[in-house]
């Protein structure tokens, strides 16, 4: 039986919530103020999870070619700061703009493919893209383009303070949360697991499928932008590598590992890849084949993603 | 300009061919298992780091790719028996997942037993040089080989495949498993063979293109995404659309990387040419096959009914 409700499970994501909240006072604490810029990093990653999660476990949309948005979001930032427009309000809308325009051109060609169609045209779009930005010397080309600094806010936020950038990802990841789940709640999010359910008898009972999942695909790209936005802040640079094929897998891979179809899925799943990159690549330097081992060992251990496995242990 | 034109369609001949080795064991994989297999690229790195080690022990560059090509084989239906096979019968989200972990683990296992510096293969001393094929145009000998081999595997993998029982099966497995299944092929035996096949043709490719790519880590990669790109633009399950795919993508990406730079510069000068030629070049095979998908979204030749 597929659960179409996706609670906010309230009675621990407001204790969790709260502890993130309190992370960095936690954090200068006991002397680990630098881990606020790798939680400010989660976060980010967490909002592109959450958004390819919202396509393929939702929408039963298997993109491959996810970075991409994040790769247009960053550069529109990137690019509008060499021009001198660094204010957030102006750049943060852009870049998911610019992502959502991406996403309904890509979109609009790629979803008339089924199956394992669409995952191979999904990353030939994303390549496209990668090779553009390769391509364009005048944003850095193949070696990146370096910002000025990090974008203003204005109203007493300075996003070069690592706090202050913090709260700003963290109140951009819940805000995104919420937006999620009252849309899955509603009428557009039943449809939309209906189509991956069964896509022909959606169609057959008159719903435009085709727009569904257009739509979906979209507001997934323009959150990917988002993400973009924040990522090329964060390390104030940009470059083709966010684009790179490799960078769609590991999103697909944290999708995967926390729990597809679970509103608290992408979340778990950046919160557990990074983690485990850090855990693994402070030990050692192959830390890939650690990372490599263990996506076997969940993939022939728990086949739904962590977060579902979860939920079927607490409902038995 | 007549002769740079023929240099070209050989060197795009040479790397489709090239492409069609890695792309018939993929497609063969992928449209009789119905399994997403990201480690097939690895299988090509393993294989070229396998020929490039036994060449330098063995200092016989044939001896090293037969015995190279037969121990990446075997490697290959190890995989096969051991976790490939808990697979087949999974989404292909979960395929992406745990081949993706597979090529990490191939990637990382590379990097401890031979480093992070590329290995040298020299391609055998007797065919270093160039040939005169005929008045005023030289091609390299070795690439001439390269083109000849791939030929021979190419030939010798239709014949295996249209007029063997094997081939018949793996047809039938193609075209529709359950049949086959039902009318008594040897499935488990059959995916296995299948595998070690396209594993040794992996092998081949890698350690031919070893002497002219850099063998290092994350060679797979590259060329993973491209033989995906052969697949599907030759139909998934079709030897016959792989072999017409690679040629297709390896003569447009290799014109393209000399031609399209030659035709900007005529058109918005030197420096703008050298800029974007090589990228946009780079772009011509997404847009070739989304080009196809858009027109035929199963490829050429869809091997499913």
């Amino acid at each position: 039986m597929v659960d179409l409700h996706h609670p906010l499970h309230l009675r621990w994501s407001v204790p969790t919530l709260a502890l993130l909240v309190l992370l960095p006072w936690l954090a200068g604490h006991f002397g680990a103020g630098f881990y606020v810029g790798l939680a400010s990093r989660i976060l980010i990653f967490a909002l592109a999870a959450t958004s390819l999660n919202f396509i393929l476990g939702f929408g039963g949309l298997v993109s491959f070619g996810h970075a991409a948005f994040i790769g247009v979001g960053a550069y529109t930032v990137g690019i509008l700061m060499q021009h001198g427009v660094s204010s957030l309000w102006i750049a943060w809308p852009l870049a998911m703009l610019a992502a959502g325009v991406f996403a309904i051109l890509i979109g609009s060609v790629s979803l008339r493919t089924q199956g394992v169609y669409f995952i191979m045209i999904t990353l030939a779009f994303a390549q496209m893209l990668y090779y553009l930005a390769v391509s364009i010397k005048a944003y850095g080309g193949d070696d990146g383009l370096a910002l000025a600094g990090r974008s203003t806010a204005g109203w007493g936020i300075d996003l070069g303070d690592d706090w202050h950038f913090y709260y700003v990802c963290l109140a951009l990841l819940v805000t995104t949360l919420l937006l999620l789940a009252r849309v899955l709640n509603a009428r557009f999010g039943m449809a939309l697991q209906a189509i991956r359910e069964n896509e022909v008898r959606m169609a057959a009972i008159g719903f435009p499928v085709l727009r569904y999942k257009l739509v979906a695909f979209t507001l997934a790209g323009a959150l990917a932008g988002l993400a973009g936005a924040l990522l090329a802040n964060q390390s104030s640079f940009v470059s083709p590598s966010l684009m790179q094929w490799s960078q769609s897998g590991m999103l697909m891979v944290m999708v995967i590992l926390g729990g597809f179809g679970h509103l608290y899925g992408g979340v778990a799943g950046a919160v557990l890849f990074l983690l485990l990159e850090e855990v693994l690549g402070h030990y050692t330097v192959n830390w890939q084949f650690g990372l490599g081992a263990v996506l076997l060992a969940v993939v022939l251990l728990a086949p739904r993603g962590l977060m579902n496995r979860m939920r079927k242990g607490v409902h038995g | 300009m007549a002769i740079l034109l023929l240099e070209q369609a050989l060197n795009g001949l040479q790397f489709g061919l090239m492409l069609f080795l890695l792309a018939a064991g993929l497609t063969l994989v992928f449209g009789i298992m119905d399994m997403v297999n990201l480690a097939h690229g690895s299988l090509y790195m393993v294989g070229a780091y396998l020929v490039a080690t036994l060449n330098l022990a063995t200092g016989s560059f044939w001896l090293a790719l037969v015995l190279g090509v037969a121990a990446t084989a075997t490697l290959g239906m190890l995989l096969e028996t051991t976790v490939l096979r808990r697979l087949y019968q999974r989404d292909h989200v979960t395929q992406v997942l745990a081949t993706f972990g597979i090529l990490l683990m191939c990637n990382e296992a590379v990097r401890m037993i031979w480093g992070a510096q590329p290995l040298m293969l020299n391609p055998p001393v007797a065919l270093a040089g160039p040939v005169e094929l005929f008045d005023g145009f030289t091609y390299p000998a070795y690439r001439l080989l390269i083109i000849g081999v791939g030929l021979a595997a190419a030939a010798l993998l239709y014949f295996l495949v249209v007029h063997t029982r094997l081939g018949m099966q793996v047809r039938a497995g193609a075209s529709n498993r359950e049949m086959a299944l039902a009318m008594g092929t040897d499935v488990q035996r059959l995916f296995t063979l299948v595998f070690g096949v396209g594993a040794a043709l992996c092998a081949l490719a890698g350690g031919l293109l070893g002497p002219l790519l850099a063998v290092q880590v994350g060679m797979g990669e590259s060329i993973l995404i491209l033989a995906f790109v052969v697949i599907v633009i030759g139909g998934i399950g079709s030897v016959r659309g792989a072999l017409l795919g690679a040629l297709l993508v390896g003569t447009v990406d290799t014109a393209g990387r000399t031609l399209i730079p030659m035709v900007f510069e005529t058109m918005v000068g030197p420096e703008a040419a050298a800029n974007a030629g090589p990228a946009v070049a780079s772009i011509l095979i997404y847009v070739l096959m989304a080009t196809v998908l858009f027109f035929k979204p199963r490829g050429l030749f869809p091997a499913h009914g």
